[in-house]
């Protein structure tokens, strides 16, 4: 096989918030690449970054209150150098993106064909009847039944599922190569959450396009991701192939969340793993050394780096800082 | 026996409609369920969102009114008594205590933590000030958080430290019976370990009874001795924790089970063909699980702990022999 070539590469980025007169980067040099036919999945908790990276790619932010550095390189063009008009003919039709909450991505007053037919009145020249053809076709696609009703309904006649399945045919309307899906599965329930993710997987593969799926759900990772970077405070910390994170998680920080995961008790005093701490706000996050060693105390302060950055470890096994050598967890043995 | 009896519980909300704004039928949001809750243990309700799991929940404690069934405590009938302030009925009210989902609504924001957490003592007890103090600060101390909170406001907390506080504050009067509602939905994963840690040490300490409501298969598996699953506002399946999750017989369970997503991605393949095999036989075998009116069957006794709502004339063996045809459209 042909060495591929990357889909989207993101260079060094850094996306600051404006507190007064001073920008504390909530993404702190995030570098990924995507390829072509691959779900890279973006995990982590809450404030840790992953949706201002979605967002930042997609250029979705104030440039007032923002300050976006680095690069995004998508066909030889460093997106964040585009003015909005130009970004405007790549979102939508050479990314797509499906947000958490299908009902606030959807407009109340629209009916679902016009929705769908939206994307592509503005980025293609398909006539009425061409575009109603690929509207039915996208409804198919996405497992809608009865599309020839559904087209004509609104938003609020259809269940969460059936709303997410809508805002997914927008999000592939253009046949976009790069699909960024933020949290898709979040609002839903287990079976419908499996058939959504199920579809996506399907998607991916018919249409060989290339997503990044941000979630902070480890199952959804281990079901549907091929790459996973975890990401803690604004930094990846951790990137591997699916299969290399969940059988030989490295990084303090991901063997940490991954043995809170709630599971069936062995004894009756047996308690979840906590991590020790909170996680720092913006504006007091440490900016040097390693971020996670306050919330791993009991590690000598020797096993941190100065600057860590990320290693590589093995071939397609990324680990930040050197801490992860000298961890165990409190009360354990090395 | 339970110190807690639910007896036939339905609430059902009237859908009116017509020119006369007459009732035009009912949504049967919670339709004849019976649960009995010991002490010292963890009943674990779940349930897609709308299966009337929440309901249960507010209508024992007294937020929703019963439409018919009883609710006993201790062999007295308390249903849709709790708000009636009579003094009869003040031990229920103290003896069952709530922890909901979003606990930053459900603390008065003017409040001080002191405040907050005293307010059921405050209620039901004839403590001094200085005893209120010392009790909080005990209170606080158990959920993890240091005596300086007190002084604090809700908004000064994140969002697990509030729902440590939710904690101490439902643990505040003495309970028998805490009933949480998605304790931990909108939390991280490392933040929801720890609550529920705090819970489990809890529940040793004052010998609590849980009913657990939680969408959150695994959370629940984690917290719960018997697990009741609820479709359509009744029990599709109830029984000890082994029982249900290890050998599901209802339909509804087997497919509830199998879109956990799986935490190996090694054996990904396999386990997305046994979810749409479930799925499948979900679809096709709906007549033998429903009746036709798309309602669930009575529980049944199937094994040791472990009840079935299975179609009553049909042998259970030739329900679990059956081979489902695996059908092409999805």
């Amino acid at each position: 096989m042909a060495v591929e070539r990357s889909l989207l590469e993101v260079n060094n980025l850094e996306t600051g918030f404006r507190f007064g007169e001073v920008y504390h980067n909530a993404v702190d040099g995030v570098s990924l690449t995507l390829k072509n036919n691959e779900i890279l999945a973006i995990v982590g908790e809450s404030g840790c970054g992953k949706s201002t990276l979605a967002t930042s790619i997609m250029g979705l932010h104030d440039p007032k209150n923002t300050q976006i550095k680095g690069e995004v390189l998508y066909k030889d063009l460093n997106l964040l150098d585009l003015n909005e008009k130009l970004y405007n003919r790549i979102r939508g039709n050479d990314i797509g993106m499906i947000f958490q909450d299908p009902l606030g991505s959807l407009n109340p007053l629209m009916t679902i064909f016009n929705q769908i037919s939206e994307s592509l009145e503005y980025h293609s020249d398909l006539n009425e009847e061409q575009r109603k053809e690929r509207v039915l076709e996208l409804l198919n696609q996405v497992g809608i039944p009865r599309p020839e009703m559904i087209m004509k309904a609104y938003p609020h006649e259809l269940s969460g599922g059936m709303r997410q399945r809508v805002v997914i045919a927008i999000a592939l309307a253009n046949k976009p190569p790069i699909i960024i899906a933020d949290e898709p599965t979040t609002a839903l329930d287990v079976t419908i959450q499996a058939q959504i993710l199920d579809l996506m997987v399907d998607i991916q593969d018919e249409t060989g396009s290339g997503i990044i799926l941000i979630t902070h759900d480890l199952g959804v990772v281990a079901e549907t991701a091929d790459r996973v970077a975890v990401m803690y405070a604004g930094q990846v910390v951790e990137e591997a192939t699916v299969e290399e994170l969940f059988a030989n998680p490295l990084h303090p920080y991901t063997r940490s969340l991954l043995n809170s995961i709630p599971h069936e008790l062995e004894a009756d005093d047996d308690e979840l793993h906590v991590i020790h701490g909170t996680v720092p706000s913006l504006q007091k996050l440490p900016r040097k050394g390693c971020r996670f060693a306050p919330r791993i105390p009991w590690i000598k302060e020797e096993a941190h780096e100065e600057d860590p950055v990320l290693h590589e470890v093995s071939p397609n096994h990324k680990v930040r800082c050197t801490c992860w050598k000298h961890f165990h967890f409190e009360g354990e043995e090395k | 026996m339970g110190f807690i009896e639910v007896k036939d519980l339905k609430v059902h909300y009237p859908i009116r409609g017509g020119v006369l704004n007459t009732i035009q039928d009912y949504v049967k949001a919670v339709d004849g369920i019976n649960l009995s809750i010991e002490s010292g243990k963890t009943y674990g309700l779940v349930g897609e969102s709308g299966s009337g799991k929440t309901t249960i929940g507010k209508t024992i404690i007294g937020l929703e009114k019963a439409t018919s069934g009883d609710i006993y405590y201790e062999d007295q009938l308390v249903t849709n008594r709790a708000r009636s302030r009579q003094k009869k009925y003040a031990a229920y009210n103290k003896d069952v205590q709530m922890i909901f989902q979003d606990a930053t609504s459900s603390m008065n924001p003017k409040k001080r933590i002191l405040d907050v957490v005293a307010e059921p003592m405050r209620n039901y007890f004839d403590y001094t000030p200085e005893e209120v103090k010392r009790k909080v600060v005990d209170l606080l101390e158990i959920v993890g958080m240091n005596a300086e909170a007190m002084y604090k406001y809700p908004h000064e907390f994140s969002g697990g430290q509030r729902q440590r506080i939710g904690v101490a504050r439902a643990v505040a009067s003495d309970p028998k019976l805490i009933i949480a509602d998605e304790p931990t939905s909108a939390l991280d994963l490392s933040v929801q370990a720890q609550v529920l840690n705090f819970m489990r040490r809890i529940q040793k300490e004052y010998n609590l009874s849980y009913l657990f409501i939680s969408h959150d298969l695994g959370v629940v598996q984690h917290m719960s001795d018997d697990i009741a699953i609820m479709h359509k506002g009744r029990f599709v399946e109830q029984g000890s924790k082994n029982a249900v999750y290890n050998n599901p017989q209802h339909i509804y369970t087997k497919r509830l089970l199998s879109a956990i997503p799986d935490m190996d991605p090694t054996t990904r393949a396999a386990h997305k063909v046994e979810r749409q095999r479930v799925e499948a036989e979900y679809d096709a075998q709906e007549t033998e699980y429903y009746d036709p009116d798309g309602r669930v069957y009575d529980l049944q006794e199937f094994g040791d702990n472990h009840l079935v709502a299975l179609k009553p004339e049909e042998p259970n063996a030739s329900l679990q022999n059956e081979k489902v045809k695996t059908g092409g459209e999805r």
